[in-house]
């Protein structure tokens, strides 16, 4: 029996072997960036050390000394940076929910009208789309402002309903006063929101299943609204409601809208919807006219037709740009230092004053916006993943 | 505030790719081969301080500072390039070498003078004090009837640390609006969003001068801080330390010895008193001495711009927009705190 030999495999050389050449590139492109952050930071520290600047995070816990505007936890001047920085924080993802939230429905409003067979309401939202898309974002955050700072005074504010006050201070609206007998509604709320998920699934399957099922919305909201009123109810209504009261130079009491979040909130809204309008009716014009069509000769209504057949399939264009709007418009409230609207960046920019740590700080809010991008991002893509095609 | 974002940047970034620095005498070495003096003044403009003209050359009371330390290295008082500056960026861009001196009313604090800023104040050019300016229609008479206000505040500043102290003594809350840009912050004032505007006295009167009605606000007695205002430089250049010092101290001299620029070169030419020869160069040593250009560096100074009650006068005085009173910024032989240490 005869064996039949391979031949020997020609000896290649390395660098025409795709996997070790890719292995070779890969290590030397990671020496290459591993030496320039060591040398980045070896430079750094001479620099630090030449100029007698120590590096160092000792200062985020020392008294901050200076007081900020606004803020969703507390923050006196006696509080350290530290905590100064961390309201800062808050407030930027403050205004970036609240904003991409409000942005993404009025852009897909006005993504949809654009393509409206009305040609009034179609040229009205393109000319605005138009204006607002071509203009800088910070003049036109000066622009509102300015028109929110020439309201009346608090002495003579607008009335816009009971103990709601307009002014140049803010929009001043009654809000309930805290109690720890509040926290059961909370958890009520929570409870609320969890079962009107559960709800709305179930009531998916039960109409894919058999064609018919209740409507999910009234049951949706009776969970979220029903339980904590009763929750409220069966403990006597232990909420006392804190009215807006004019009271030496301000209004005290209620809760506030100030004038720059709102300013902020106006800008950065109304520029990044502009964007998401025209992301939305690229989408939606991607979709092949037979999807109408088929929609169409199956007699659904044109609202209907958008909402469960268009949209749908446009979401498959649209999220990818869609999340970089949401990080921009994330970012651009970097902005608010223009108009005083105390951010992550304004805060860090005193802090930055006050202690001269200016590459500590600027490291601090580096690493916030990257970690806040990153996060926003992963997020999008897994829904992303969700909604895009899947192959069969 | 872009502008400060870019500073900061820049300054970050130096730190983590520029050279190193270099050791003692650098500053002026720098400065001198650069050819021209590179001074940073509040930006866009501080009326009575440094503003720019219609031409754009750069006049004021912080402008002509710069402008004497530039004869005393040049002799030429042309020699200057003014960086405007903010609140917030002028630190990162002295740190930074974009400018040499700072003449932009920024207050000597021990922590400035040390720690990680580690700047320099060669000598002070301006007592000031943190005032509050009010619209008159509110009826506040005193800075203790201000609970509850609603403050309009520069951030970075000292003025922004004295505020919270002020209102944290007297147990009294307030609500800052904090934006950089003068600009912005006192047109929101202007507007009413704050009840009351704070700053430096002498800034507050010059900002008092822009506003749409300047006579229905008024500055409350009260000064609830010192704020000694002095050019700043960074660290480690004794000579550029020295240059800087005795520009100041020659302007004040020269007014308690009574030298104009109208009388300096008929005083040069006669005087007798060995202090004012040897202020003014007839008797050789003190330009030398400090590193000057040459040793009349004082006369030619006093030749362009007068002595320091001259300067005051003519940018900040009682007959300009600010109409600032003399004060503590009054020779100490006429009840004031300028005293300049002797030149010999």
């Amino acid at each position: 029996m005869s064996t039949i030999e391979t031949p020997p495999a020609a000896k290649t050389a390395f660098w025409n072997d795709p996997v070790k050449r890719g292995l070779a590139l890969q290590s030397i492109l990671v020496v290459f960036v591993l030496v320039v952050v060591w040398a980045a930071w070896n430079n750094m520290s001479a620099n630090m050390v030449a100029r007698g600047l120590i590096f160092g995070w000792d200062y985020l816990g020392r008294p901050a000394n200076f007081a900020i505007g606004e803020g969703l936890i507390p923050f006196a001047p006696t509080d350290s940076y530290g905590r100064a920085l961390f309201v800062g924080l808050l407030n930027t993802l403050r205004i970036a929910v609240v904003g991409i939230i409000l942005a993404t429905l009025l852009g897909v409003a006005l993504g949809v009208m654009r393509l409206s067979s009305n040609p009034l309401l179609a040229r009205l939202v393109s000319g605005y789309v138009e204006v607002v898309r071509n203009t800088p974002l910070l003049l036109q955050l000066f622009l509102w402002y300015a028109i929110i700072n020439a309201l009346p005074g608090p002495r003579q504010a607008l009335p816009l309903g009971p103990g709601m006050f307009l002014s140049n201070r803010g929009l001043k609206v009654p809000w309930v006063e805290w109690s720890p007998a509040l926290w059961p509604v909370i958890w009520a709320l929570v409870a609320g929101i969890v079962g009107a998920f559960i709800a709305a699934r179930a009531l998916q399957r039960r109409r894919e299943a058999t064609g018919d099922a209740p409507p999910t919305l009234p049951i949706a909201a009776a969970l979220i609204i029903g339980l904590p009123f009763l929750t409220l109810a069966a403990q006597g209504f232990p909420a006392t409601l804190s009215v807006p009261v004019l009271q030496g130079f301000n209004f005290t009491g209620g809760i506030e809208l100030s004038p720059e979040f709102v300013a902020l909130l106006l800008g950065l809204v109304l520029y990044t919807a502009a964007f998401i309008a025209e992301i939305v009716r690229g989408g939606i014009v991607s979709v092949y006219k037979g999807q109408w069509e088929a929609a169409r000769a199956l007699g659904l209504p044109a609202p209907r037709i958008m909402r469960l057949v268009i949209l749908p399939q446009a979401l498959r264009v649209i999220i990818p740009p869609l999340t970089s709007q949401y990080l921009n418009l994330t970012k651009n409230s970097s902005l608010a230092v223009a108009i005083g609207y105390p951010e992550l960046v304004h805060v860090s920019n005193t802090t930055m004053n006050q202690t001269g740590r200016a590459v500590e700080v600027i490291l601090v809010f580096a690493l916030v916006y990257l970690t806040i991008s990153l996060l926003t991002s992963g997020f999008m893509n897994w829904y992303n993943g969700r909604v895009a095609i899947r192959e069969r | 505030m872009i502008r400060n974002f870019v500073l900061a940047g820049l300054a970050a970034a130096a730190f983590v790719f520029g050279p190193t620095a270099a050791e003692a005498g650098r500053d002026l070495d720098a400065i001198k081969a650069r050819g021209t003096l590179r001074c940073g003044v509040q930006g866009p403009s501080n009326p009575g301080f440094g503003v720019p003209n219609a031409q754009g050359v750069w006049g004021g009371f912080n402008v002509e500072v710069c402008r004497a330390i530039a004869i005393a290295i040049f002799n030429d008082p042309s020699k200057v390039e003014f960086v405007p500056v903010t609140t917030q960026s002028r630190f990162p861009a002295l740190t930074n070498g974009e400018v040499d001196v700072l003449s932009s009313n920024t207050t000597w604090t021990l922590t400035r003078d040390t720690g990680v800023n580690r700047f320099n104040f060669p000598a002070i050019v301006f007592y000031d004090g943190q005032a509050i300016m009010v619209p008159r229609r509110l009826n506040v008479t005193s800075a203790r009837g201000l609970n509850g206000a609603t403050v309009c505040v520069q951030p970075g500043t000292t003025t922004e640390l004295n505020l919270a102290d002020f209102f944290r003594q007297h147990n009294m809350t307030f609500r800052p609006v904090v934006i950089e840009a003068l600009d912005e912050l006192r047109r929101a004032y202007d507007q009413g969003r704050c009840d009351i505007f704070t700053n430096d006295f002498a800034a507050l009167a010059a900002q008092r001068t822009l506003l749409s009605n300047p006579r229905d606000h008024v500055i409350l007695p009260e000064r609830i801080s010192k704020e000694p205002l002095a050019p700043t430089i960074r660290q480690g250049d004794e000579e550029f330390t020295n240059i800087v010092a005795w520009t100041v101290f020659a302007l004040i001299d020269a007014e308690e010895f009574g030298i104009t620029q109208a009388n300096v070169d008929q005083i040069a030419g006669s005087a007798t008193d060995p202090r004012i020869r040897r202020l003014l160069g007839v008797e050789p040593g003190m330009g030398t001495a400090i590193g000057a250009a040459n040793d009349q560096y004082a006369r030619t100074i006093i030749k362009a711009f007068g002595n320091y009650g001259e300067m005051f006068e003519r940018h900040l005085g009682v007959n300009t927009p600010l109409g600032l009173e003399r004060g503590h910024n009054n020779i100490w032989t006429k009840g004031g705190l300028l005293y300049a240490p002797p030149a010999r």
